[in-house]
């Protein structure tokens, strides 16, 4: 196959790692510290997701690699090249036919199943880094189970926006105990986090590691008055027509032609297959807007 | 020195994917294979220790299970050092009634709860039933054959601090996390 060994990193390296993710299996979303490694890519492209990924993997595996809901963005390619060269394994784009699922901020439409893994990438894993510039506050504000000021920040958003303006890395509460970030999933995801497949989640450059288990209690932080809402654009996808999946606002000329086509291209596409028609069809390639004009 | 995996890199995966797959869904048995330490310590057994031991983690072995041999073959497959006091350990290995009393374990700081030691429990029988299992990585309830209850309970109380249960017998494993509730049979309804 190559010379490297399986899955790229040495043994005691991904024992380090496997440990950390019992860990965090153990104690929901409680963040691990790990010795993140130096990886063959830089940091900001997933080197905490390929290292997670690659404590993971066994050879029998089917590997999925997703960039913002899409198989064929670079990171989504270069991830999936790496690990079919340094581990030997197939990988595909079908979401249900995908054993372990790497992604980056997004998580897929079609519901996971329990012998699914879930692997996020993450950028900024401590949900109060924002609010709290101090690893050394964090860390106690967690153990004492600190969380005021989340709910502050959230209320500045209605005092200031009518409503609460965060639209992506939307702070949950793990089984009433832990606040996490589930990375910069649209919070139109958060629902999908209380799944039936594991969730891992690996942060390279802050060397974080944590987890949900399968039907873990994940609830989206919320007032009574102004509860969590999973939005997404109003509109259907323009190419499959779905009404219910997350979709992306693509410019398509200099005209302020645009279209909406969902995040998720497995998705859409295995509609388009079935025979799902959206408001762009039927006209062919896509290169104006000359629709909304006519 | 025999016991060890013939191909490290590809059983340590599959052991550990069982590992995970036992912590993630506690109550779930799986099957591991590759390893042999021993005796008496039981194949799933010698697989987590060669999947998850090495130089950085103290291992304490009871009573049940501590012998010359098997600190040999521990040093000689996993390079972990054997500790004389289980308040040091990262991992205890042995029977349940050797293991006790459970207040001597480390259970992790408020700040680093992750800081706590994992037992890996060996039983004379591993069945999917008896105590009722909820909490997360359970859809409605689990059952394991648990040797206790009164124990497990004492340890959920101190969450997110506690200890991390292995169960092995033969070449069967299962796994209960501190976050686990444990009832009696009886209680539930």
């Amino acid at each position: 196959m190559n010379d490297y060994n399986f899955a790229y990193l040495d043994e005691q390296t991904k024992r380090m790692i496997r440990r950390a993710i019992l860990k965090a299996l153990a104690v929901p979303g409680y963040q691990v510290p790990f010795a993140s490694r130096e990886m063959p890519m830089p940091y900001g492209w997933g080197t905490g997701g390929v290292q997670v990924s690659a404590a993971c993997l066994v050879p029998e595996d089917r590997l999925k690699v997703i960039d913002q809901g899409a198989d064929d963005t670079t990171n989504a390619v270069s991830i999936r090249r790496f690990f079919e060269r340094t581990a030997g394994v197939a990988t595909t784009g079908r979401t249900r036919d995908a054993t372990l699922i790497q992604t980056r901020h997004r998580i897929p439409e079609e519901p996971l199943t329990r012998d699914q893994i879930l692997v996020y990438q993450v950028p900024i894993p401590e949900p109060l880094r924002f609010l709290e510039p101090r690893e050394t506050e964090t860390r106690k504000m967690h153990s004492l189970e600190e969380y005021g000021l989340v709910h502050v920040k959230l209320y500045e958003d209605i005092a200031r926006h009518g409503q609460i303006a965060t639209s992506y890395a939307y702070p949950v509460k793990v089984e009433g105990r832990y606040v996490m970030d589930p990375s910069p999933i649209p919070k139109f995801d958060n629902p999908k986090l209380e799944s039936a497949a594991v969730q891992l989640f690996g942060a390279g450059r802050e060397q974080r590691i944590y987890a949900l288990p399968p039907h873990c209690k994940v609830v989206s932080l919320d007032f009574e008055d102004h509860p969590f809402e999973a939005s997404k654009a109003d509109h259907a996808c323009d190419l499959c027509g779905s009404a219910t999946s997350y979709l992306d606002e693509v410019i398509v000329d200099d005209a302020g032609g645009r279209m909406f086509v969902c995040s998720d291209t497995d998705y859409c596409e295995t509609r388009r297959d079935a025979g799902h028609l959206g408001r762009l069809s039927a006209s062919g390639p896509v290169t104006t807007g000359q629709e909304d004009a006519a | 020195m025999t016991g060890g995996f013939a191909d490290p890199s590809i059983q340590s995966a599959w052991g550990f994917r069982a590992a995970m797959m036992a912590m993630a869904r506690p109550g779930d048995i799986l099957k591991v294979a590759g390893a042999q330490a021993p005796e008496p310590v039981s194949v799933a057994a010698a697989v987590l220790l060669l999947v998850l031991c090495d130089p950085e983690t103290p291992v304490w072995l009871a009573p049940s299970h501590d012998s010359v041999a098997l600190r040999r073959w521990i040093a000689f497959h996993t390079g972990a050092p054997v500790v004389e006091a289980r308040g040091d350990a990262v991992f205890a290995l042995g029977a349940w009634d050797s293991l006790l009393p459970l207040g001597g374990y480390r259970i992790g700081t408020a700040e680093y709860p992750d800081r706590s030691a994992t037992l890996i429990v060996e039983m004379n029988a591993l069945r999917g039933d008896g105590a009722v299992l909820t909490g997360p990585g359970i859809a409605d309830a689990a059952r394991l054959s648990l040797p206790d209850v009164a124990a497990f309970r004492a340890n959920r109380a101190l969450f997110p601090l506690g200890l991390d249960f292995f169960f092995t017998c033969g070449d069967r494993l299962a796994a209960l996390p501190r976050s686990t509730v444990v009832a009696q049979a009886a209680e539930v309804v």
